[in-house]
């Protein structure tokens, strides 16, 4: 692991890019597997699923510095595990919107 | 629209995207790493979750008054040279003659500058702009200006904005040019015949046929100038003070001169992601502009 020091892996960030790649993976099987025609939704641009993914993403991005900005990663709620408790930051509530979101974009966009 | 699209050859591009893994992929994601952690070298990371983001986005911080600073400086930077170069590139397109030997020569003299590395750009206008031994700093100077672009900071804005301008509406001139030359013609001679005026000749033929390549000439100029670096960085180094630290400059301060890389990281990612929607909005628009649609087509 010496030799990928620099690039200062943590757990948190590794779990976010594994998921980020078995997102794509997924996608990538689809296009193959089920090929697609592209569709013309309320944005009046024509997208393919992959389209709608970059839109999500992106609009995620957004909606966690919005959220980081004006509303702040104050914690809303501590879950019982170990001796003090773990913390959850308000900033998952973003997470949520961003999910709820990008279900919006797949059906609509 | 209806037609299904084979993506499968897609898969052709795998070599690439294991080049481009290597070259751009393996870094972003170390630059990611950086934002969530702080480092005093050594390789040694400290945990710090979203403190860089919640630092960046707020104004109140050194480092987000610097970012919101620089980026506002950056805006107006782009909007001013914008509002510039594009409209003269259109009257420099439209009064370049349209054939005979002196296309050649114009085409010849507007690509100079476009072949000129930035630095060197940068260099020239350092010099020509000193009040001690540069011809345009010396004239102005005689003629009574108190012009200094190193202690004066409209004087340094002018002259980023005059060299920027120097540098590059020659791009959005060959630009519009292109554009004309592909009008046939058939659209002049209609116009003659129906008596129309030089302006409503532009109004009607000229700047509707050149929609598409000013798009594109929009576009490049935006994101040149909102990464702009090496230019200002050479003639005014930022300053006076901070008045032309552009996004870049400031990114480059934190990251090479604090070695603050969490900072850094944090900053390059949200102006990455700026400038991905930006493209993104400029590309949607380019590649759906003057698309012939039905007007009513549902989502499948």
């Amino acid at each position: 692991m010496e030799h990928i020091a620099w690039m200062a892996w943590t757990l948190p960030t590794a779990i976010f890019f594994v998921m980020l790649a078995l997102t794509l993976g997924v996608m990538t099987w689809l296009a193959a597997a089920y090929p697609e025609a592209e569709r013309i939704g309320v944005l009046r641009i024509p997208t393919t699923r992959g389209d709608r993914l970059f839109i999500s993403l992106v609009l995620a991005a957004v909606i966690h510095l919005l959220w980081i900005a004006f509303v702040g990663t104050d914690p809303i709620a501590t879950l019982p595990i170990g001796e003090e408790g773990v913390e959850i930051s308000s900033l998952w509530l973003a997470t949520l919107i961003s999910l709820v979101s990008a279900v919006a974009i797949f059906r609509t966009v | 629209m209806d037609k299904t699209i084979n993506q499968k050859a897609w898969f052709l591009v795998l070599p690439v995207f294991a080049v481009v893994a290597f070259s751009a992929i393996l870094p972003l994601m170390t630059v990611v790493n950086y934002s969530m952690q702080d480092t005093f070298g050594n390789n040694q990371f400290f945990w710090n979750g979203v403190g860089w983001f919640k630092e960046l986005l707020d104004p109140s911080t050194d480092l987000g008054s610097r970012f919101l600073a620089s980026l506002g400086r950056n805006l107006l930077f782009s909007a001013i040279i914008l509002a510039i170069e594009v409209p003269l590139g259109i009257v420099v397109a439209l009064s370049m003659p349209r054939e005979g030997w002196t296309v050649a020569v114009c085409l010849v003299i507007l690509a100079l500058p476009l072949l000129i590395p930035w630095n060197v750009v940068g260099t020239i206008w350092q010099i020509f702009g000193r009040p001690d031994i540069g011809l345009l700093g010396y004239t102005l100077n005689s003629l009574g200006f108190d012009y200094n672009y190193v202690s004066n900071e409209f004087d340094a804005w002018a002259t980023v904005i005059v060299m920027d301008v120097w540098h590059w509406t020659s791009l959005v001139a060959l630009l519009c040019y292109a554009g004309l030359k592909s009008i046939p013609d058939a659209y002049y001679q209609a116009a003659q015949i129906d008596g129309a005026s030089r302006w409503a000749v532009f109004k009607a033929i000229q700047l509707p046929k050149m929609n598409r390549v000013l798009l594109i000439a929009v576009l490049l100029r935006f994101m040149d100038s909102f990464m702009i670096y090496t230019e200002p960085f050479v003639v005014t180094g930022g300053g006076p003070g901070n008045s032309t630290t552009f996004v870049s400059i400031e990114l480059v301060k934190i990251a090479l001169g604090q070695f603050d890389l969490g900072k850094a990281a944090a900053l390059s990612l949200v102006y990455n992601l700026i400038i991905l929607i930006v493209c993104w909005v400029f590309y949607t628009v380019m590649t759906n502009a003057g698309v012939e649609r039905p007007a009513k087509q549902g989502g499948a």
